[in-house]
């Protein structure tokens, strides 16, 4: 095939007009989120999330404020933590770290010094080690399969992006799961419960 | 100043291309190919290869300009992005063949003019793979490529609709790139 003949024939092809990247990554990630959502709901012992909703109080106050903090503009997700936990009108200016830090602080506040090092660890690190990376497989396949479809300049970067915000995904959907922060903030009496700040302060 | 004129110019046709505009489409890739095959000689020379292997790679890199197209921001320079999908093609050509060469970060704004004349010869480039193709993709791409067809001959010839003929021409090329991109050394 000369070139010219082939320029033709891509010129002919000009009309099939490819999607933008935006669409087949919102399709790919709905499957990835899905798959990785369904394992957590299998495997979670109390994750019969659709059936025991109602039983399952900490499981749906951590998903609504994840879906909230993902959701709301920084304002809203704000004032909503600190009316969560009570605290004074918060400042006017306010960004998405403020309602992780004050989770962090009030964490603090509950708990003795003696127990920060355990409480921070918690007491199922390796089952969390393992299970981050195994949540974040479906999304990063997702991720990967959209960015085969664009040109990155620095295909390295792109990656390395790409597994940051898959083991975000994996993290706070492990968050939602995780007995060790189960009993966040419960011993200061405050109602309101954050998922775990990590995924919070990545996303 | 030469290069930046020639990038808004390229950047205005390729916006008019992705707007569905063939013509201007057609005309970017004819000014694109000196440029392409200039930077391909440029590159494959040192590794001693021949003018017809730059051939096989312009001819690659138009297939993945083509295939790629949406993800060219239309705000951005056209320039880097052209540059990112050129080194990347040529660093497959120069893997395929088994070579480890350091590759110097290309400025198409220092043009080389002698990039202009194609091979008569050509021993390597897509048309060899296009007996891979699904038989009603291959008849198609043969058509409008060799036989320079438009898509409105293709229909007549073919009696296919017009939705027909486009995806089977856009597979087709798909598959011809991506048959470039497994090829064996």
């Amino acid at each position: 095939v000369k070139t010219d003949d082939l320029i033709r024939a891509l010129a002919a092809d000009c009309a099939t007009r490819p999607m933008s990247l935006r669409r087949p990554f919102t399709m790919a990630m709905i499957p990835g989120v899905a798959i990785a959502f369904a394992f957590i709901s299998r495997f979670s012992d109390r994750g019969r999330i659709f059936w025991g909703c109602s039983r399952n109080r900490d499981f749906c106050l951590r998903c609504a404020f994840l879906f909230c903090s993902l959701h709301l503009p920084h304002d809203w997700s704000c004032v909503l933590a600190s009316r969560a936990l009570k605290f004074a009108a918060p400042p006017p200016a306010c960004d998405r770290s403020r309602p992780a830090g004050a989770g962090i602080l009030a964490e603090l506040l509950s708990v003795p010094a003696g127990l920060w090092s355990q409480k921070l660890i918690g007491t199922n690190a390796l089952v969390c080690l393992k299970s981050i990376p195994f949540l974040g497989l479906a999304p990063l396949a997702a991720i990967l399969f959209c960015l085969r479809q664009g040109a990155p300049e620095h295909p390295a970067l792109a990656g390395a992006a790409a597994g940051l915000l898959a083991g975000a995904i994996g993290a706070a959907l492990y968050a939602t799961h995780c007995r060790t922060i189960r009993r966040f903030l419960s011993r200061s009496g405050i109602r309101w419960r954050l998922p775990s700040s990590p995924p919070l302060a990545l996303f | 100043v030469r290069g930046e004129e020639q990038e808004k110019q390229w950047a205005l046709l390729m916006r008019a291309g992705n707007a569905g505009d063939g013509d201007s489409y057609r005309r970017l890739l004819l000014l694109l190919t000196p440029v392409l095959r200039a930077n391909a000689r440029r590159g494959l020379a040192p590794a001693g290869m021949a003018d017809t292997d730059a051939e096989d790679v312009v001819q690659e890199n138009l297939l993945a300009i083509h295939l790629k197209r949406q993800s060219w921001d239309e705000e951005a320079p056209f320039g880097p992005w052209l540059r990112a999908i050129a080194r990347h093609k040529m660093i497959d050509a120069l893997r395929r063949r088994g070579r480890r060469i350091t590759l110097p970060v290309d400025d198409f704004s220092e043009v080389l003019t002698d990039g202009g004349a194609e091979p008569d010869m050509l021993v390597a480039d897509v048309g060899r793979h296009l007996e891979f193709l699904p038989p009603g993709q291959r008849t198609i791409v043969q058509a409008i490529a060799i036989d320079g067809a438009s898509i409105a001959d293709a229909v007549a010839r073919f009696s296919m609709t017009n939705g027909a003929v486009r995806v089977a021409l856009h597979r087709g090329l798909s598959a011809l790139a991506r048959k470039f991109r497994t090829e064996e050394p």
